[in-house]
């Protein structure tokens, strides 16, 4: 159960982002930039690294929708799923490697992210842009996963619902609905 | 020397925001809102107190020293509560119900699964609201992002003290604007 009330009919972190709308619409305007804005890293990449933090944070519902949402852009679900067991052996760039792994030392901290790790993606053909980017995201999604494990969202056990998600985020982006959430009848 | 080139003349998230103005005036904005906005269920005194309890957690020199400052310019003739966080906030001249918050926010910051009923209820137990748990919990988390991103790329972190104080003061009065971005 939620620390706080929150709607029933909207959980994870949705229910958080109606709670509080003026801190919810920078937030929200920051992931559509990183994540469906202009970028040379394909959709389908940056919800790759969207993931894998989620994953090591070990936060399942943004874990789950991020999983959802690459497998959809990428039209398959084996990448994200060996992105998120062992991205060294994973079917990705070696220049996706050494972003991910950029981001999996985010993860831990941003003193973690060693010269060598910003070396290894510069060889791999990696831009100041990307490495960035991958940066970003990274914390971008610590936010987002310490704010739903935090207050203690609820993560919805039903694979339909992030099957639903998942769809919604690559249709809609991540702008919040003209008007809000309808409460279900 | 910072990962990626940055533009020159700029310290910390200020060279991040200045490289790329279009994520910079989301991060300013969610800064603002949060440390200062009207719907804060904090004193901006008490936002950017935990804001460098939580960068001083994660060990983000720029950060810390940059909202401590804040936090002591805010506070005034209480600033010495600043320092005393920082060093050890179980012990400092502070409410219990502070305390208690300033202890969701560190399990938030370790690891925010650990944030427990228990901890929640004694939070409230001392007088805290569901809104400043939240407010708690998302200040840490975004100073969890804000620390990450300042120290994944290796910004420039100014060393001398001196150089905070100004800035704490711009952030306190001013508040959060955006540099402008480079070439203009």
């Amino acid at each position: 159960m939620p620390h706080i009330p929150l709607p029933e009919h909207l959980p994870g972190i949705t229910g958080l982002l109606e709670y509080r709308l003026d801190t919810a619409m920078p937030i929200r305007d920051l992931t559509q930039i990183l994540l469906r804005g202009e970028s040379s890293l394909t959709e389908g990449e940056r919800e790759l690294i969207a993931t894998i933090v989620s994953s090591r944070n070990c936060t399942n519902f943004c874990e789950a929708a991020h999983t959802k949402a690459a497998d959809l852009l990428l039209g398959e679900s084996e990448t994200a799923r060996l992105v998120k067991l062992d991205f060294e052996s994973a079917p990705v760039s070696d220049k996706m490697k050494a972003l991910l792994n950029i981001a999996a030392l985010t993860q831990k901290s941003g003193k973690a992210v060693s010269g060598e790790a910003i070396e290894r993606a510069k060889k791999a053909g990696a831009s100041d842009l990307e490495i960035h980017d991958t940066v970003l995201i990274a914390a971008l999604f610590c936010l987002y996963n310490k704010y739903v494990d935090g207050l203690a969202t609820v993560a919805p056990a039903d694979p339909a619902f992030y099957q639903t998600l998942g769809e919604r985020i690559v249709a809609r982006g991540y702008m919040r609905p003209p008007g809000g959430y309808s409460k279900p009848a | 020397m910072p990962h990626i080139t940055l533009p020159e003349g700029f310290p910390g998230i200020r060279s991040l925001a200045a490289y790329r103005p279009d994520t910079g005036a989301a991060l300013y904005a969610l800064a603002e809102a949060l440390l200062r906005g009207t719907e804060s269920s904090f004193s901006q005194a008490e936002a950017e107190l935990i804001a460098a309890f939580i960068s001083a957690q994660n060990e983000c020199t720029f950060c810390t020293c940059s909202h401590a400052a804040a936090a002591r310019y805010l506070f005034n003739q209480d600033k010495s509560i600043v320092d005393a966080v920082i060093e050890n906030y179980e012990t400092a001249p502070i409410s219990e119900k502070m305390k208690a918050l300033l202890g969701i926010a560190k399990c938030v910051q370790q690891d925010a699964r650990t944030v427990t009923d228990e901890l929640v209820a004694n939070a409230r137990l001392l007088g805290a609201t569901d809104r400043q748990i939240h407010d708690t919990v998302l200040i840490a988390a975004t100073f969890c992002m804000f620390n990450r991103y300042v120290d994944g790329l290796a910004t420039v972190t100014p060393l001398g003290l001196e150089a905070y104080e100004p800035m704490g003061e711009r952030m306190a009065t001013l508040g959060y604007i955006p540099p402008k971005p480079m070439g203009q």
